[in-house]
């Protein structure tokens, strides 16, 4: 019997998506074996979201009411305890920012092995094969393992769990040692407000590590004037301090939909395509034809961008 | 105050290359400082230009051809570096966290330092995972995908932004010691000036075997085992314009004016 351990992910009285995904991957774990599945949900309005993650293959729900927000010690201290009492072969948590600040302290913890941002797990009871990407995404690998783990899976790689389920919902008496609590979060804040909302945007000129220097930059900004279209970037543009943050397109910046997104020397790394795959119609300008960023794109031409941009200005002025 | 940054030399990979078993042949990869370090050593150095940390220590797992990325670090101001290494290491195919953990902890309890910066992954196998695992293994306090640090760590908290996904920044204060995993973007890393290469090649760089740091070899064992490597298939659906720029530049502008959003 393979039972699992899912725990989810919320911020600022909302359950994030991935806590649907990491109930069908538990899901499809446990099934393997005829294992049970069970949730974790810690802080914040629990019985709220627990009646929410009550959801179809869901064994059990253990919530823990312990403050607002996400803290690391809390979930690190409650996922431990919940381990101690539950015995799962593995521990699902999210390959998100909270995920990564607590699940490596657990495995650590509970000296086992961790594999992090999982796109797809086979198990058969004794092993668990994992599939994650290395080099950017430029290879798939498989690794294996045996016994128990501490596994976190990427977002929008697995179905949300959809339906009604049946979960008995308990309340999990965890005790926790404040002593051991040295962080504590006193806010949020936006950034990447200002002078222009990209996400509104109908087309994005959008510009990547490709352009290269600074200076470069300049031809982006003309072929963005003569279309009357907004510049959007990547992350390393805004991370070299060229573009503002709100201009970043992707995980940590802005979703966008607009009508047609030229992505100009973006290799598409998966957190920017996050950012951008709901485009209507995706144009790549790229000189590797076998950039991540080809997927997705419906049009793409396999050139130098310092030729074909200008050209392509010259079309509209 | 001392800071010991953990400095990773990573694989690099060109656009075209082969795979020969769980590996990528050997002529298609390079090798370079990982880019999530290099913002980790420049937010040290910064802590020591402002007269915070009296020292800064960078610390590799790597064999003797890293030693170059290990000076690069040097040159940007770090004032010396310890690489681990030895036979058990080189034999072993794939190091987990919990063996860098191990590693790294023993080199935390020799150093002592006061803040440890790592980058927030590597480049090549992006686990994402070492920083936290070693705050825990060494009873420290942690702050994972920290993108702005206040230098001043007034009482022995470091008030710290966390990159929450979708332009949320969470602020957080964190007790010291501690481990901080570094974002791309919290600073401007610094190319290492002629001067700063020429002191490099005489700071210390020691180099500590397992035995040296009292790990135990079967340390180094891992618990995973990567059984394959393969191109993912592609999902392509791509419609490639072929031709000089002029030509496909014009295959893309005649697109824009079909969909209406070009003048």
């Amino acid at each position: 019997m393979t039972d699992v351990l899912a725990v989810t992910d919320h911020r600022r009285g909302e359950l994030r998506d991935v806590s649907y995904e990491l109930i069908t991957a538990g899901r499809e774990l446990a099934d393997a074996t005829g294992g049970e599945l069970h949730v974790a949900v810690i802080s914040g309005t629990v019985d709220e979201f627990a009646e929410k993650l009550d959801r179809e293959g869901v064994d059990a729900i253990h919530t823990v009411d312990h403050g607002e927000e996400f803290n690391h010690d809390v979930y690190a201290q409650t996922v431990t305890q919940l381990y101690d009492e539950l015995a799962p072969q593995y521990v699902l948590a999210p390959n998100s920012v909270n995920g990564l600040d607590y699940a490596p302290a657990v495995a650590n913890q509970l000296d086992l092995p961790i594999v992090t941002d999982t796109v797809d797990l086979e198990a058969d009871g004794d092993s668990l094969i994992a599939t994650r990407e290395m080099y950017g995404g430029k290879v798939e690998t498989t690794t294996e393992l045996a016994g128990d783990a501490v596994v976190t899976i990427r977002g929008a790689e697995w179905p949300a769990a959809e339906g009604t389920g049946d979960a008995s919902i308990e309340a999990f008496d965890v005790d926790i040692d404040e002593d051991a609590v040295g962080s504590t979060v006193t806010g949020f804040e936006e950034v990447g407000g200002g002078d222009v909302d990209i996400s509104e945007a109908d087309v994005l000129v959008s510009v990547g590590r490709g352009i290269e220097e600074e200076e470069n930059l300049e031809i982006i900004h003309e072929l963005a004037d003569a279309l009357d279209a907004t510049v959007s970037s990547s992350r390393p543009i805004v991370d070299n301090g060229w573009l503002p943050k709100n201009r970043q397109v992707g995980q940590s910046g802005k979703v966008v939909t607009p009508d047609v997104y030229v992505a100009i020397g973006i290799s598409g790394a998966v957190q920017h395509v996050a950012g951008m795959k709901g485009s209507d119609t995706i144009v790549a300008i790229n000189t590797d034809p076998n950039a991540p960023i080809m997927d997705i794109a419906d049009y793409a031409i396999v050139d130098d961008l310092f030729d074909v941009v200008p050209a392509l200005t010259e079309i509209f002025e | 105050m001392k800071i010991l940054v953990t400095v990773k030399e990573v694989a690099t990979v060109e656009d075209e290359f082969e795979i020969e078993g769980t590996e990528i042949a050997d002529q298609y990869l390079g090798a370079d400082l990982n880019e999530w370090d290099d913002y980790a050593v420049e937010e040290a150095v910064q802590f020591q230009e402002d007269g915070v940390a009296d020292e800064v220590v960078t610390v590799t797992i790597g064999p003797e051809d890293c030693e170059q990325t290990i000076r690069q670090a040097l040159a940007k101001g770090a004032d010396r570096a310890i690489r681990v290494w030895d036979d058990s290491l080189a034999e072993a195919d794939l190091l987990d966290v919990g063996a860098k953990t191990e590693i790294l902890s023993a080199v935390v309890e020799a150093e002592d330092p006061d803040l440890v910066l790592t980058g927030v992954q590597a480049g090549d196998d992006s686990f994402g995972a070492t920083g936290v695992s070693l705050a825990e293994e060494i009873g420290a306090q942690w702050g994972a995908v920290v993108n702005h640090l206040e230098h001043d760590l007034e009482d022995g908290v470091a008030s710290v932004r966390r990159e929450l996904e979708g332009g949320v920044e969470e602020l957080t204060e964190i007790e010291l010691p501690a481990v901080l995993t570094i974002q791309t973007g919290i600073n401007e890393p610094r190319y290492a000036s002629l001067r700063g290469i020429r002191q490099a090649q005489r700071k210390p760089l020691d180099v500590q075997s397992l035995d040296d740091l009292g790990v135990e070899g079967s340390a180094v064992d891992s618990e995973l085992e990567l059984t394959d490597m393969y191109e993912p298939e592609s999902e392509s659906d791509v419609t490639v314009w072929e031709g000089g720029a002029d030509e496909t530049a014009s295959e893309l502008g005649e697109l824009l004016r079909e969909k209406g959003v070009a003048p």
